[in-house]
């Protein structure tokens, strides 16, 4: 099996759904490049790349290039989802949601309960998020918190290649619609990842590791920094479970519950802001559902409450990086 | 010879493996050892296995540390008799490690087999990785229900040393297209034959379990022409017994929790089935086309919860030679069919295998491959 980066992962799936099914189109901004102006064209393929060689095999009518205007192509892309085509829209950073979002979670997200279930959107949103790129506050932002909050749209988040294919493949097949976070500092990372087209179901939490003393829940960017954590401390005999959520709507509850209680000692790490996030979402509900079998309070490792810092230095800081999870790792084994 | 001095070294176990780990020596060194007896349990990230001697003497150094990582082809013991000096046995060790260093080295340059695909007759794709290169007739290995050509991980590569080595993906398998057809067994016979026609092989050993068994059974008994020998690991075909909840429990389930206890039904040791194992068949299950594969090939297969196939009447007229190794822990396919078969056809039963000998009990299967195979 080929490895694959995540921009590779997520081209390939764009591709085989795009030829598998004809009413699968792309929208956003310089996603092709070129259009309207004498030189190149594909010149850019999305700002990094993502979408290159899609609009050559595909043409201009299924890669659209589109101003700069997300109220309008966002708009665009959620009617069109609604007239019975299966959009995939580019919002190029997920800082930009704003300009958009009643688009998303006032239409798109409500279609389907307001017209008595008759109605589908199958919209996928593709979007960038995360810090660590030196893109400061305005750019570099984990805003899946709240979509998460809204019923109505489904949040998947990949943490590697192989699952960004599954997942992406599934989105584009789901008859709601998705938003799809694309980590901007994963994108050269690879893993091995089949030619075959195939689905991640959406609601089923990957367990990337094993282990018998601390439950890791998490998400995204944060998946590899945890397995990283719980392979170094495998060495000191403690062992980590490591769940990778996929989804954080649907969310799934079972094994969230069934591994938090299996070790009774639990860390939730989300690089989101630290109120109303994932990780607050996340040890809420095992304090009401697995109280009994916890042996140690939850610790919950996050950003801190203030915007991405533009200065390297204090970037890095910011964000929930390995050792911040590997001391909460091991306060929670330290508990009496 | 007299003071020989042999090295045991870390075994390759599979394509992808590159390392692995010693957990535990089950003998303490000055033990005498047998060719075939379990000396370790060694541990690699797809798998946990008992490591058996690849030769006979006295175990003078056990150099691996259990629980340290080392790549395949290190040295983990040293097997000499008396003759050897300590300084003879550090003399060994050393030059050892010189010329394995520069053969790592040399290594990383090295080109590795890959599978490759090839269009058989209907348009469909096969994958199937080809190691060794000899001439005379190939040894052919076709997995199981599920399965693919990776099952063959402890079997291929010894069995590729002194002639050319095959491993297959049946259709719906692996790598190959998910088109079955109707699903049957005689499908799965045509793709195999379509296959060897499309890389010109006349004649093969065929070595098949399960499923894989009762296809090449069915080739043989078919096209006798084109098989030289079968060898047939708990093969299917020779009564109607199968373990629906096996079968039914690796279509549905969808998370390696359920999975697990499903997969630990094909070994007579559940430690063998690692998490990356149950990773990777969840993986091949969410590939498009698979469920809908595995469910034609079960209703086509196993109507009512039977084997459709009934070949066991074919064995007594074949002229090929045949053997047929079964596990005597099989919980898929009971090894009670292989009693009572005709006279030509010479029956292994291991004792402490489950329904993958070829993987619970490799040597002595490689071994038995071996003979039939001349």
């Amino acid at each position: 099996m080929a490895r694959k980066t995540v921009r590779q992962a997520i081209n390939e799936a764009l591709r085989q759904e795009m030829e598998r099914d004809p009413r699968v189109i792309l929208m956003g901004e310089d996603i092709a490049g070129g259009l309207g102006s004498p030189g190149e064209q594909d010149a850019w393929g999305g700002p990094l790349g993502v979408t290159k060689g899609l609009m050559p095999q595909f043409g201009r009518e299924r890669v659209l290039d589109t101003p700069i205007s997300e109220s309008a192509f966002v708009g665009a892309a959620v009617g069109a989802a609604a007239m019975g085509l299966r959009p995939v829209a580019e919002l190029m950073f997920v800082d930009f949601f704003g300009v958009c979002f009643d688009q998303i979670y006032n239409q798109a997200a409500k279609f389907k309960y307001m017209f008595g279930g008759k109605a589908v959107t199958p919209l996928t949103i593709r979007t960038m998020y995360g810090a660590g790129f030196r893109a400061a506050s305005q750019h570099s932002q984990c805003l899946y918190p709240i979509f998460t909050h809204i019923p109505g749209l489904k949040v998947a988040i990949p943490s590697n290649a192989y699952e960004a294919k599954g997942l992406l493949t599934q989105s584009i097949r789901d008859d709601d619609p998705v938003i799809f976070f694309e980590h901007k500092a994963m994108y050269d990372e690879a893993v091995e990842v089949p030619d075959d087209p195939y689905t991640i179901p959406f609601g089923q939490a990957n367990v990337s590791r094993e282990g018998d003393d601390v439950t890791i829940i998490t998400l995204g960017r944060m998946v590899n920094f945890c397995n990283q954590v719980a392979d170094k401390l495998a060495k000191e005999k403690i062992g980590c479970t490591v769940v990778d959520l996929r989804t954080t709507s649907p969310l799934d509850t079972e094994t969230i519950l069934e591994t938090a209680s299996e070790t009774g000692r639990v860390v939730v790490v989300d690089e989101a802001h630290p109120r109303c996030n994932m990780a607050t979402d996340i040890s809420a509900l095992i304090c009401q559902e697995a109280f009994d079998d916890l042996k140690a309070p939850i610790k919950m490792v996050t950003a801190p409450h203030c915007p991405v810092p533009f200065s390297p230095a204090l970037e890095d800081i910011y964000i929930p990086g390995p050792p911040k999870i590997e001391a909460a790792v091991r306060a929670v084994m330290g508990h009496a | 010879m007299a003071g020989e001095i042999q090295p045991i070294v870390m075994p390759k176990w599979g394509l992808a493996m590159e390392e692995g780990v010693v957990t535990a020596w089950n003998v303490a060194a000055g033990a005498t050892i047998a060719k075939g007896q379990e000396i370790a349990d060694i541990e690699t990230s797809k798998i946990a296995n008992v490591f058996e001697s690849p030769v006979s003497g006295t175990l003078r150094r056990l150099v691996a540390q259990p629980g340290e990582t080392l790549p395949v082809g290190a040295l983990l013991a040293v097997v000499a008799d008396k003759s050897a000096s300590d300084a003879d046995l550090d003399a060994f060790i050393a030059k050892f490690s010189e010329s394995f260093k520069e053969a790592l080295a040399a290594k990383v340059t090295e080109k590795k087999p890959e599978p490759e695909t090839v269009e058989i007759a209907g348009g469909r794709r096969m994958r199937y990785l080809k190691l060794g290169s000899a001439d005379g007739p190939p040894v052919v290995f076709v997995h199981g229900f599920g399965g693919d050509l990776n099952n063959w991980l402890f079997n291929q590569e010894a069995l590729a040393e002194h002639r050319t080595a095959y491993a297959i993906d049946l259709p719906g398998h692996g790598g190959s297209s998910k088109d079955v057809g109707v699903g049957d067994l005689a499908s799965m016979t045509a793709a195999l034959a379509a296959w060897l026609d499309a890389l010109r092989i006349a004649r093969a050993h065929l070595v098949g379990h399960s499923m894989g068994g009762a296809v090449s059974l069915q080739l043989a008994a078919a096209k006798p022409d084109m098989v030289a020998s079968a060898t047939l690991i708990c093969p299917g075909g020779l009564g109607p017994g199968i373990a629906m909840d096996f079968i039914n429990g690796f279509i549905e389930a969808s998370r390696g929790k359920k999975l697990e206890p499903v997969l630990q039904m094909l070994v007579a040791n559940p430690a063998l089935v690692t998490r990356d194992m149950i990773e990777d068949v969840l993986k091949f299950k969410r590939i498009d086309g698979v469920d809908a594969a595995l469910k034609k090939m079960r209703d086509a297969l196993f109507p009512g919860g039977r084997q459709a196939d009934a070949l066991r009447d074919s064995l007594a007229k074949l002229k090929t030679p045949v053997q047929v190794i079964v596990g005597a822990k099989d919980r898929v396919i009971p090894a009670t069919h292989a009693r009572g078969l005709p006279g030509n056809v010479k029956v292994h039963v291991i004792e402490n295998a489950g329904h993958m000998p070829h993987m619970e009990a490799s040597s002595e299967v490689n071994r038995l491959i071996d003979e039939i195979a001349g």
